[in-house]
């Protein structure tokens, strides 16, 4: 294990986040909030631990998987440290635990909230937890690499560990360069959103927080019904701009520099929007009675499912008090999640895809022994180690899953809400069913549920391994 | 540059690393994807699995943008398909490895008929610079320019040669050699010196020649060159083949030593003056007996790395011979150069490092004329070939006429692959090809050189 290189990062992450951190403390100064001052704090706290981490360059910059993964999971967990001192130092968030749950549940995009009044929070805070959906959104470790320059092709461990999906591709040759290319698709897409949003005249503060919400697939709000109180039009904005985040980044690449067929022809988009399509036919007929038009019903669907396939977590209703088929069609959304290479979560429809063909191969394999398959994606073959990290993603995945549900049951209040809770954070969603659902929060939830469920975010952002060689006796020994 | 390189092995992997520390885009096409998954984690390159002559593979590679299209892999013929490909898919530079003996003289004419920028034999290109080595024992600087005919050594001036404070003209006229004193270092000072520019001892003076010519004007100046008189060579590969035939022509005794009985035979029907002796060269009776401790110099070229360094060490313990070692991995190289086993050669380096002058030559010439350029002198000066194309200012003039810049040289003029020194009286021609020593960069024409 190259520690060195390790510490180097942190030390630039940490003055990263303080930059990151100018931000709230500007919107503080703007609206004049005292509070702005616990930036400037934690501000300082960062720097100081950075600059001296980060001074001494590493002899040794190249670094393995092994590298790549903890430096990704140990930022995170730093960053999410790091990024709940505002809340505590200005005394918003009292609890140490919470304040830390609220900053995960921002960085990893699941934007579940403890809070039970967000309109009474101060507009800095607010901003800084839309603000970490965006980090969170693309990774953070992906934007140091376009602005740091670390030598070599190393640095694709660290995309490897922090992009979604199950393999990473070059967009150009240099990893550096794809990451610039990355960052200015989704600073693109994110500008566009809020001109959109302000073309139809949303307030600036709330068109800034909900194009970055939606940019990260986070889905943190500033009004207590989330997005409820918007005009149909702005609604539809942030609908269609949730699925564009929900779409692999590096189809847009291909459209940017011509390949326009190459692009279409995507099978995992093609899915994406093909069980968007039929979701939100079925939950529409399905919730007809409820409202008073067709178009109205379409809409309502239409936001639910969107807003759950890409592991967004806006509302526009109480689907909870939707029919059952409804319900259950978007929990099943929250776990089949958004495109690879998006900044959506859940496991990601290439991988289900993924799935899907090695179940039909064991099939043949049955019935043809002898028979020689494999598993094709775009008409290639799949190569054996991403099917592999395939089936221990699914295994590890259930595992963690069953886990988190034993050691928070006795704290919930049904399984309903327990289940939908878990879905919820393992798939970065950010809200569930029953006491979880649009009109709940995670507040009642005790501390030590509120540690698993960080620890479950955390997993199923940086999609498992990362977190699990974290924890890992093994990676930290000497030998 | 945006660079594909086609073939996986050592050289591919030694020439992607070269080119990406440079900061060029590389992508690597190789048809076995476990060649492709051993790159080491500094290669920061898209990876093509597929054959590399295949067009939709090299589209996938992005033929139509790239600059250059690098072919090395084990299969000459291939290599030159691929080049074929990327000259008729793209508009790019194409560079392929040969290295079939067989071809290897008709280079030219591969090159020409099918429009490709370069070729490279990794062998012949190991067995010149072998060559320089034994010329030059003492270790002065050479630079080989178009293709190995001209070259431009370094050597410092000593009081003995009788040259301080007499100036370039007159050394013309004195010795008569058809050399061309292109570079005078003083301190960290570099001068293209004109005629009346006086030398000094303790100058380093850079001349051009061929290598036949530089050697006599040595020996008239009275410049010890050490050039070794005999030499052993263990195995016999294809680098020993081109060495013997460049050292016989250099008029070193060369001894041959290889183990295969037909392929001696095969190396006595094409080298003529060679003595082919056959046998293990790693037995040290053989050794004594073809006169180890008498030789002046020991080239090892056995396929066996390990072959090749102990019985280097063990020729450093017995003999006071110059080494040149060769050796074929290159992971090892800061190891090795602990050792006291003499110059050490590294194939695939030289390879790569050859490749890696065209595309430095390349990205410097493009929007110019200049067809290469080297950068020389440490570095403070450039020598620039250009092919005249057409008629203007410069051609079918004494050079004495031309008005040229200062600190500029004519070096040299190659006419229908023959090379002259160029005096006042020559004159440039369309379709020579002309070498341009000078320390001001930024020449983009011919016509540049005036002032």
């Amino acid at each position: 294990m190259n520690y060195s290189v390790i510490r180097f990062l942190m030390g630039w992450i940490l003055n990263f986040e303080a930059g990151f951190m100018l931000l709230p403390a500007l919107v503080a100064w703007y609206y004049e909030e005292h509070q702005g001052i616990s930036f400037l704090i934690s501000m300082g706290v960062c720097l100081a631990l950075g600059i001296p981490l980060s001074r001494k360059k590493p002899k040794n910059h190249v670094f393995y998987t092994a590298e790549g993964y903890v430096t990704v999971s140990l930022s995170w967990v730093v960053l999410s440290i790091m990024g709940s001192l505002p809340f505590m130092i200005s005394g918003c968030i009292t609890s140490p635990i919470d304040a830390f749950f609220e900053t995960v549940s921002g960085f990893t995009t699941t934007s579940a909230t403890v809070l039970t009044d967000v309109e009474a929070f101060p507009k800095c805070m607010l901003f800084w937890r839309s603000f970490t959906n965006w980090i969170g959104g693309m990774g953070v470790l992906v934007f140091i690499l376009c602005l740091l320059p670390l030598a070599g092709g190393s640095q694709m461990n660290l995309m490897k560990a922090e992009s979604p999906g199950p393999s990473v591709s070059r967009l150009v040759p240099k990893v550096r360069s794809t990451a610039k290319i990355l960052y200015g698709i989704y600073i693109a897409l994110t500008g566009a959103e809020l001109v959109a949003l302000l073309l139809a005249r949303m307030p600036f503060f709330d068109a800034v927080n909900l194009a970055v919400g939606t940019a990260g697939t986070g889905g943190f709000f500033i009004k207590q019904d989330s997005i409820s109180s918007y005009t149909i039009l702005q609604q539809g904005i942030i609908t269609g701009f949730m699925i564009l985040f929900g779409i692999n980044f590096n189809l847009y690449f291909l459209m940017l520099t011509g390949r326009l067929r190459q692009a279409v022809a995507n099978e995992e988009v093609r899915v994406y929007f093909i069980l968007m399509i039929l979701a939100a036919a079925v939950v529409t007929l399905n919730t007809r009675h409820l409202y008073d038009t067709v178009f109205y019903a379409i809409h309502r669907s239409a936001v639910s499912v969107v807003s759950m396939i890409t592991s967004t977590g806006y509302f526009t209703t109480d689907y909870c008090q939707w029919p059952l088929l409804s319900q259950t069609i978007l929990v099943l959304l929250m776990f089949c999640g958004a495109c690879a290479g998006s900044t959506g979560g859940g496991m990601k429809i290439s991988r289900l895809l993924l799935l899907f063909k090695t179940v039909k191969k064991e099939i043949i394999l049955s019935l043809h022994p002898r028979a020689v398959e494999t598993v094709k994606m775009e008409g290639k073959s799949v190569r054996p180690e991403v099917i592999r990290s395939l089936n221990v993603y699914f295994a590890a995945y259930g595992m963690i899953f069953v886990v988190s549900l034993l050691l928070i049951t006795a704290d919930g209040p049904d399984l309903v809400t327990n289940f939908s809770a878990v879905t919820a954070m393992m798939n970065n969603i950010g809200i569930g069913l029953g006491q979880v659902g649009p009109t709940g929060d995670f507040s009642m939830y005790n501390g030590f549920s509120k540690l698993v469920f960080c620890f479950d975010m955390l997993a199923g952002r940086l999609e498992i391994m990362p977190m699990l060689l974290l924890f890992s006796r093994k990676t930290w020994k000497k030998f | 540059m945006d660079i594909i390189i086609i073939g996986c092995g050592k050289v591919g992997r030694t020439l992607a690393q070269l080119l990406i520390k440079e900061k060029h885009n590389v992508v690597m096409v190789d048809s076995s994807r476990v060649r492709l998954n051993n790159l080491t984690e500094d290669i920061d390159a898209i990876q093509i699995v597929g054959n590399g002559a295949s067009i939709q593979i090299q589209k996938e590679a992005g033929i139509d943008m790239a600059d250059i299209l690098i072919a090395v892999t084990g299969y000459d013929e291939v290599n030159l398909l691929c080049c074929l490909i990327a000259k008729r898919a793209g508009h790019c530079h194409t560079i392929a490895r040969v290295r079939n003996p067989i071809y290897s003289n008709e280079i030219k004419f591969i090159k020409e008929q099918m429009g490709i920028s370069m070729i490279i034999n990794p062998e012949l290109a190991a067995a010149r610079v072998i060559s320089q080595v034994l010329r030059f024992p003492s270790a002065m600087e050479i630079e080989a320019f178009a293709g190995g005919r001209v070259e431009l050594l370094k050597f410092k001036l000593l009081p003995e040669f009788n040259l301080d404070g007499v100036s370039v003209m007159d050394i013309d006229n004195r010795l008569r050699a058809n050399v061309l004193i292109s570079g005078v270092e003083r301190g960290d000072e570099v001068t293209i010196p004109d005629g009346k520019f006086i030398l000094r001892n303790g100058d380093m003076v850079s001349i051009l020649a061929t290598p036949a010519n530089s050697q006599r004007f040595f020996k008239t100046i009275g410049l010890k060159t050490h050039q070794v008189k005999n030499t052993i060579i263990v195995g016999g590969g294809t680098i020993a083949l081109y060495l013997a035939r460049l050292l016989v022509a250099m008029k070193i005794d060369v001894k041959l030593i290889e183990k295969d009985e037909k392929r001696c035979e095969y190396l006595n029907e094409h080298l003529q003056g060679v003595r082919i002796i056959c046998g293990d060269g790693t037995d040290r009776n053989l050794l004594t007996e073809e006169g180890l401790d008498r030789t002046e110099s020991l080239v090892t070229l056995t396929n066996v790395d390990e072959e090749n360094v102990i019985l280097s060490l063990y020729a450093r313990e017995n003999s006071r011979a110059k080494l040149v070692t060769k050796v074929n991995r290159i992971e090892f190289r800061e190891l090795l150069s602990r050792l006291d086993i003499g110059s050490t050669i590294y194939p695939k380096y030289i390879t790569a490092d050859v490749i890696l002058q065209y595309v430095r030559a390349l990205q410097n010439s493009i929007g110019s004329n200049v067809e290469r350029l080297y950068h020389i002198l440490g570095n403070k000066a450039e020598a620039l070939e250009f092919i005249v194309r057409e008629h203007s200012a410069v051609t079918d003039k004494p050079l004495m006429e031309l008005q040229l810049r200062k600190n500029l040289l004519i070096g040299c003029i190659i006419r229908g692959g023959e090379i002259r020194i160029p005096r006042g009286q020559d004159s440039i021609q369309v379709e020579d090809a002309v070498i341009v020593v000078t320390s001001q960069s930024g020449l983009d024409d011919i016509r540049d050189i005036l002032k």
